[in-house]
């Protein structure tokens, strides 16, 4: 497999990759680190790729376990991810001040869920897989899959709704 | 209508049933302008949602071709050194004379002086060889004494005992 056919297989599904690890690692960097890891990974077993039936759905199961390992390993050395993702926003109107502070409540909402309800909402809301996509990259059951799903959105939105009436009731 | 319809797929949004379509038509509902004031709190989740499907990996990642040393190549190494070598010993070999009658008649004549010597030493070694058959006749009749003078110690024995009686 040469390197532009490697690049044209791999483009489709990156940036998910990244969108799931950020999700889970929570600072850019971490997630981009994580993404260039499994894309080496995925470039250096390249002549296996051909055997996985799905290369997507490999990856994001991946991607998966390789930022939970992230996380457990930060959790071991007591040193959390903070957030640092700092944006030089110039326009800063009060309209799109506001507009992203009640869309950055919700990622702030989702960084609260415990993991497996963070990486189903993602792969889901976010990336929109159907659920025997999800099972697979998981390896859980749809039906578990869907209670999860249900539990998430139910906690993202009592917290928005408490956020949301925050100061009128 | 719309807002009814909105409604009941809200309620199977929440129930996580609905299907990847009827998401769709929720996003698109959501991320319009006209929201149902009593739905309100539900726009920035969807719109939290399409936004976040754009964000993207920029970084570049290094791709370098590996580079594979495998074993087998050292292997086809090492039968090539092989070969060659079992082709080379035998051609030098085969430089030096072969038979007796390659050898010059000085040499040939050391051969056989030689020969007859060593021929000559190992007569004298046989000669030798069977004076020491000797040695091993009179080693049969020691024995043989050897088994006579038992009888005479255990008569010995049998003479204490007596007197001791």
């Amino acid at each position: 497999m040469k390197q532009a056919d490697f690049v044209t297989l791999v483009m489709p599904f990156k940036d998910k990759v990244f969108r799931l690890a950020k999700r889970l690692l929570v600072s850019r960097e971490e997630a981009e680190d994580a993404t260039q890891e499994i894309l080496l990974k995925l470039w250096n077993n390249k002549e296996k790729i051909g055997e996985y039936n799905n290369v997507e759905a490999f990856s994001m199961t991946m991607t998966k376990n390789f930022c939970l390992d992230r996380l457990k390993s930060k959790q071991a050395q007591n040193l959390k991810i903070v957030h640092s993702n700092y944006t030089d926003s110039n326009a800063s109107l009060q309209k799109q001040v506001e507009a992203r502070d009640s869309m950055d409540w919700v990622s702030k909402i989702m960084e609260d869920l415990p993991e497996q309800q963070k990486i189903i909402v993602q792969l889901r809301d976010i990336e929109q897989y159907e659920f025997a996509e999800i099972s697979k990259m998981l390896d859980m059951n749809e039906t578990a899959i869907r209670v999860a799903l249900s539990r998430a959105r139910k906690k993202i939105r009592e917290e928005l709704t408490n956020t949301h009436r925050y100061g009128i009731k | 209508m719309v807002l009814n319809n909105i409604e009941k797929l809200i309620e199977k949004y929440n129930k996580a049933e609905t299907t990847l379509q009827e998401e769709e038509t929720l996003r698109d509902y959501f991320t319009s302008d006209n929201v149902a004031p009593h739905l309100d709190h539900y726009k920035p989740l969807f719109q939290y949602f399409s936004k976040a499907q754009e964000e993207q990996f920029t970084k570049d990642v290094p791709l370098k071709p590996r580079k594979t040393i495998r074993l087998y190549q050292w292997i086809s190494v090492a039968a090539v050194t092989v070969l060659m070598l079992g082709l080379l010993i035998p051609t030098l070999r085969e430089s030096g004379p072969k038979t007796l009658a390659d050898y010059t008649p000085e040499e040939q004549e050391l051969y056989n002086k030689t020969k007859s010597a060593l021929a000559l030493l190992s007569s004298n070694f046989n000669e030798g060889a069977s004076s020491m058959n000797v040695l091993e006749m009179a080693s049969d009749n020691f024995n043989a004494g050897l088994y006579k003078a038992s009888f005479v110690t255990q008569f010995g024995k049998k003479t204490n005992e007596f007197l001791k009686q």
